[in-house]
C-alpha cells in the first residue's frame, strides 16, 4: 500500500503562546503519544533482543551458526540478490518513462505498478501456485521438463520479485516528477545522447532516492513471509528463508533460537531506517 | 536567410498554441519574441530548438530542413528560464558539458572554459556549485554553457524573468553587448516590452499563437499593423468614435487608440492653432519623475496626456486645449495611423 | 564567427518525444509489468471464472469462510480506527511540539514498514501471551489478548501505524500559520481553532490514512498468524484460510476467497486514489 513519499522531517516551529496549547496539555499529549508508541513499537523490538539473549550469548551465536539457520540466511541473501537488482532496473526504467515523457494513461500505469502493494502476500503466493503449481497452468509442462518452481527456489524468487515490485519505482517517480526535465533538455540541447543524459545528469540527481528505494526493496525482499510461505514448501535447509526459519523454530517452541534469528532481521530493519535517516539528512542539506 | 520558418503550427490537446507562423531571420541578428504570457512564444522557441515537435510547418537553418531533427543535432544553444544548470556539477563542468559531448581534447576544453569564465565575468567561480551562486551569476553560467560549443543559433527563454529588477537592467546591457561581439544569431523570448525594445534588433509580436507583426522597435511603435500591437506597445487611450474629435472628422467613425505622448496640452495663450484644439478640463495631475501625467476630461472622453516639466504646471480644474497629433484608428483586424488634418490651421490668426 | 555544424541525418518519421529512450523504457516497463504482475494476477480471476456461479456461492457462503471474512474485516476496521486516533495524536505531537529525541521517534515510526511481519508476529505474541510482559497483567483481569481477536487487533495496529502518521505529517507541516493567527486575532480559543480551522483540513488525509491502514490490515498474514491462534470461526483470518485450502489442494476454494479479497482491495485502492487525487497529491501532468 502506498505510503506517500515524505520530505525530510521538518523542524517543528516553536509556536508562540497564542498559537499553541498550554504547556500542561502539551506535556500530557506528548506523554500519551510516547506511551502509545512505546507499547506498540518499542516493546516488540526490545522483546526480540531480550528473548534472544535469554539463555545467554553463547546460545545466541550457536543458533545463528546452526546449519539450517545458515542455509536460511544464504537463501534469503540469494533471493534478495536477484529480486532487488531486477526491480531496480524496472524502477528506473518506469520512472524515466513516466516522468520524462507525455502520454496518456499515466495514472493507470501508476495504479498498475502499485498493485502488488495492495495484494495480500498470501494471495501473491497463491497466484504463482496457480500458474506453476502441480495443478496449475504450467504444472504439467514443468513436471515434464523436470523443472520445479513451486516448493523450490525459483518460486520463492518470483514471488519476492512480485511483492517488492513497486518499491524502487515509488521512490523515484515523485522525486523525478518534482525535479522536472529541464536539466535533461539542457543536456540534449548541448548535444548529449540518451545514455550520457541519464548517467551524467539524471542519475546524480536521484542517487539518494535510488539508494533508499533499493534499501527498502531489500528489506522487504529479505523479510517477506506470507507470500514465500505459500510457495516454499518449508523444506528445511533447502527452501526456507530466514523468516520461515524463524517460524519453524517458534512453532517448535525453540524460542531463543527463533528470536536469535529474528534479531538479525530486526538489525536489518534498523539499518534500513538508518539509511533512510541518512538520505533525508542529505536531502535536507541541498 | 539564416533561419526560415514556414507556416509553423503546434496543437496541444484540442487547442492551437501556435498557428501558421512564418518568418525569416538574417544571420547575426538579435530577435525578440514579445507577447503576453501563454501566447505561444516559448512554444515557438522550443520548436526551433527541437524540444517540441511542430504539428505542421517547416523550419530551415541555412536552407536545410530541421524540424524533424533532434535538438542534439541542430547546433543550437538554449538558455532556460530557470537556468537548468546541472546541480551536481561545478560551474566549470557545466560549461564544459557541451565540449565534452563533442569529445574535444581536455586541454582545449579547459582553455575554452577559462576563456568563457572570463568573458562572462565569472573568473574564479569555476569550482563553485550552482546553489552557491546568485541569480545573476547562474544566468551567466547558463549563458556560457550554451555558447561554449559555438552554436549557430542561440535561444533564450525569458532569460531575465527570475532575476531582481536592478540586476536585470545590468544583465540586459551586458547580454546585448556580448551577443553583438560574438555575432551569433539570437532569438529571445520575453513578455517585458521595455526589455524587447531595449535589447532587440527586431521584434516579433506574438499573440494567441499568431505573429502579429515583425519589425524594428521603432517601426512597431510608429506603425502598428494590428490593434493588439498598437495596444501592447507603449501606453494608450481608447476612444469609441474618433470622428468626433477635432481634426479627425474625415477619418470615418471607428475606434481609435491615442498615445499620451501624441497629445499636447496648451494653456490659454500657449499656441495659436486654436481651431484644431479640443477643449478640456484637467481632472488630476501626477508627477512621474520625467514629466507630468495629466488626466484631462474633454467632452465624453477622459484622456491621459503628458506635460513637459519645462512648461507651466497644470492643476486640477484648469481649462486646457488638447492637440491630438495622431491616433491609431482600427477595426477588428487592422488599423492605421491617422494624422490630425487640422494641424495646418486654415484660419491663422494674425495679430 | 559561429561555426557551422554538420547536420545529422534527418530522421524519416517525426518523433513524438524529445528526450531519448521512450521506446526502450516504456517497452521494458510494460513487458516487465505484464510478466510479473498482470499475468499472474489474472490467473486468479481466470481460475475463479472457471467456477460456476453456483460453486462460487457454495464456497463463499460456507460458515467458516464467512466467519474468517468477518474476523478479518472487523479486526482490520478496529485496528485502523485505533490507528486513526492514536496516529493523529502521534503525528500532531511530532509535527507541532519539540521534545528531546523527537527526530529519533520520528524515524522509528517506519519500523512496522521495514520489519518483517513474522518477527513482529512472534514478538507481539510473546509480549501478550499469558506470562508475557503485558499479558501477565491483563490475564488476572480476564482480558485475553493472545489467541483472541483482541490480539489480532493489536498486531494490525502495529502494522498500520505508519500509514496514518505518514499521511498526516506532510499535511500538518504545510498548514499555514496565518490561518491560526487570523482565527486567534478574531478571538477564537485554541479549542475552537482546532475544531473549526485545523480539523477540517486534516479530515481528508486522516481518511486516506485510515483507508490505507485498513487495506493493509485486510491482507496481513505474518504478524497475525502467531498471535491469533488461528481458531476456525473465532480467530481465523481470511488469508490463513486461503493458505489452509491451498495446503489441502483446494485450489478452487482458495481462489474463490482470494478473488473476493482482490475485488475488495481494488475497490479500496480506487477509493484511496480518488481521495488522494482530490487532495491533488498524486496528480501527474500530462
Amino acid at each position: 500500500m502506498a505510503v506517500p513519499a515524505r520530505a525530510p522531517a521538518a523542524v517543528s516551529r516553536t509556536s508562540p503562546r497564542h498559537l499553541s496549547e498550554p504547556a500542561w496539555i502539551r506535556a500530557v499529549l506528548i506523554a500519551l503519544a510516547l506511551l502509545f508508541l512505546t507499547l506498540v513499537l518499542l516493546l516488540p523490538l526490545v522483546t526480540v533482543f531480550a528473548e534472544a539473549f535469554k539463555r545467554g550469548a553463547e546460545l545466541y551465536f550457536a543458533s545463528l551458526r546452526e546449519k539450517n539457520a545458515l542455509s536460511a540466511i544464504r537463501l534469503t541473501l540469494l533471493v534478495a540478490a536477484i529480486a532487488v537488482p531486477l526491480n531496480l532496473v524496472f524502477g528506473v526504467a518506469a520512472a524515466w518513462a513516466i516522468t520524462k515523457f507525455r502520454f496518456r494513461g499515466k495514472n493507470l500505469l501508476l495504479t498498475l505498478i502499485d498493485l502488488p502493494f495492495s495484494v495480500s502476500p498470501v494471495i501473491a503466493g497463491l497466484v504463482f501456485v496457480l500458474i506453476f503449481g502441480s495443478k496449475g497452468w504450467l504444472g504439467p509442462f514443468l513436471a515434464d521438463q523436470g523443472l520445479k518452481v513451486i516448493f523450490a527456489v525459483p518460486g520463492i524468487v518470483l514471488t519476492t520479485v512480485f511483492v517488492t515490485f513497486p518499491f524502487v519505482a515509488r521512490e523515484l517517480i515523485p522525486l523525478m516528477q518534482a525535479q522536472g526535465s529541464a536539466e535533461e533538455e539542457a543536456a540534449a540541447s548541448l548535444g548529449a545522447g540518451g545514455w550520457r543524459i541519464f548517467w551524467k545528469v539524471t542519475l546524480p540527481n536521484i542517487k539518494w532516492a535510488l539508494l533508499y528505494g533499493v534499501i527498502l526493496c531489500n528489506a522487504r525482499a529479505m523479510g517477506e513471509f506470507g507470500a514465500v510461505s505459500v510457495v516454499s514448501g518449508h523444506i528445511r535447509g533447502k527452501t526456507n528463508t530466514l523468516p520461515l526459519h524463524v517460524e519453524i523454530l517458534y512453532n517448535e517452541y525453540n524460542f531463543s533460537a527463533a528470536f536469535a534469528c529474528a534479531s538479525l532481521l530486526v538489525l536489518l530493519a534498523l539499518a534500513t531506517l538508518g539509511v533512510k535517516g541518512l538520505v533525508e539528512w542529505k536531502h535536507g542539506k541541498r | 536567410m539564416h533561419i526560415h520558418v514556414k507556416d509553423l503550427t503546434k496543437r496541444f490537446g484540442g487547442e492551437d498554441a501556435v498557428t501558421g507562423v512564418t518568418f525569416a531571420i538574417e544571420e547575426g541578428k538579435l530577435i525578440g519574441l514579445l507577447g503576453p504570457s501563454g501566447g505561444g512564444k516559448t512554444t515557438i522557441l522550443r520548436m526551433l530548438a527541437g524540444l517540441e515537435q511542430p504539428t505542421s510547418g517547416e523550419i530551415y537553418f541555412h536552407g536545410q530542413r530541421v524540424e524533424n531533427l533532434l535538438p542534439q543535432k541542430r547546433g543550437i544553444g538554449f538558455v532556460f528560464q530557470n537556468y537548468a544548470l546541472f546541480r551536481h556539477m561545478t560551474v566549470a563542468n557545466n560549461i564544459a558539458f557541451g565540449l565534452d559531448v563533442q569529445k574535444r581534447p581536455r586541454k582545449e576544453t579547459k582553455e575554452r572554459v577559462h576563456e568563457l569564465l572570463a568573458l562572462t565575468g565569472l573568473s574564479g567561480l569555476g569550482e563553485r556549485y550552482p546553489h552557491q551562486l546568485s541569480g545573476g551569476q547562474k544566468q551567466r553560467v547558463a549563458f556560457a554553457r550554451a555558447i561554449a560549443p559555438e552554436p549557430q543559433l542561440l535561444l533564450l527563454d525569458e532569460p531575465f524573468a527570475a532575476i531582481d529588477a536592478k540586476v536585470r537592467k545590468e544583465l540586459r546591457t551586458w547580454l546585448r553587448e556580448l551577443i553583438n561581439r560574438l555575432g551569433i544569431t539570437t532569438i529571445f523570448v520575453t513578455h517585458d516590452q521595455e526589455e524587447a525594445v531595449e535589447v532587440a534588433d527586431e521584434i516579433m509580436v506574438i499573440h494567441k499563437g499568431r505573429l502579429e507583426q515583425k519589425g524594428t522597435p521603432w517601426d512597431i511603435y510608429k506603425e502598428p499593423q494590428t490593434p493588439f500591437v498598437a495596444a501592447f506597445i507603449g501606453e494608450s487611450n481608447l476612444v469609441e468614435d474618433c470622428s468626433r474629435l477635432k481634426g479627425f472628422e474625415r477619418a470615418g467613425g471607428a475606434k481609435a487608440m491615442i498615445r499620451p505622448e501624441f497629445i499636447e496640452l496648451f494653456k490659454f495663450g500657449e499656441t495659436s492653432l486654436l481651431s484644431a484644439l479640443e477643449q478640456g478640463v484637467v481632472r488630476s495631475v501626477f508627477f512621474r519623475g520625467t514629466n507630468w501625467e495629466v488626466e484631462v476630461e474633454t467632452g465624453a472622453h477622459r484622456l491621459l496626456a503628458y506635460r513637459s516639466l519645462e512648461k507651466e504646471t497644470l492643476q486640477a480644474g484648469d481649462e486646457v486645449g488638447l492637440l491630438i497629433h495622431r491616433l491609431y484608428r482600427f477595426d477588428d483586424r487592422s488599423g492605421s495611423m491617422v494624422e490630425n488634418t487640422g494641424k495646418t490651421d486654415p484660419m491663422p490668426i494674425f495679430i | 564567427m559561429s561555426r557551422v555544424r554538420p547536420f545529422g541525418r534527418l530522421r524519416p518519421r517525426s518523433r513524438t518525444h524529445v528526450l531519448p529512450g521512450f521506446g526502450l523504457t516504456m517497452g521494458f516497463t510494460v513487458l516487465y509489468l505484464s510478466l510479473i504482475v498482470l499475468i499472474p494476477l489474472s490467473a486468479v480471476f481466470l481460475k475463479a471464472a472457471s467456477l460456476s456461479a453456483g460453486e462460487l456461492w457454495q464456497i463463499l457462503s460456507h460458515r467458516r469462510v464467512l466467519a474468517s471474512l468477518e474476523v478479518t474485516f472487523y479486526t482490520s476496521f478496529a485496528a485502523a480506527l485505533l490507528n486513526a486516533v492514536f496516529g493523529f495524536l502521534v503525528a500532531w505531537v511530532l509535527v507541532r511540539y519539540r521534545f528531546p529525541g523527537r527526530r529519533l521517534v520520528d524515524g522509528l515510526i517506519d519500523i512496522p514498514f521495514a520489519l518483517p511481519t513474522a518477527v513482529a508476529g512472534i514478538a507481539l505474541t510473546t509480549i501478550y501471551s499469558e506470562n508475557g510482559w503485558i499479558g501477565r497483567y491483563l490475564a488476572p483481569l480476564g482480558i485475553k489478548t493472545a489467541f483472541s481477536p483482541l490480539g489480532i487487533i493489536i498486531a494490525l495496529t502495529f502494522i498500520g501505524l505508519p500509514f496514518v502518521v505518514r499521511t498526516l505529517q506532510p499535511v500538518l507541516e504545510e498548514l499555514e500559520k496565518e490561518l491560526e493567527e487570523a482565527a486567534a486575532s478574531l478571538g477564537a480559543t485554541r479549542w475552537t481553532i482546532f475544531r473549526r480551522v485545523l480539523l477540517p483540513e486534516l479530515i481528508p488525509p486522516l481518511l486516506t490514512g485510515f483507508a490505507l491502514a485498513f487495506a493493509r490490515s485486510l491482507g496481513e498474514y505474518g504478524s497475525v498468524v502467531f498471535i491469533s491462534g488461528n481458531m476456525p470461526m473465532k480467530t481465523e483470518i481470511a488469508p490463513l484460510l486461503i493458505m489452509t485450502k491451498l495446503e489441502q489442494f483446494d485450489y478452487a476454494g482458495a481462489t474463490a476467497i482470494a478473488g473476493l479479497m482482490l475485488l475488495l482491495s481494488f475497490l479500496l485502492i480506487l477509493t484511496i486514489n480518488l481521495l488522494q487525487w482530490r487532495t491533488s497529491r498524486r496528480m501527474l501532468p500530462r
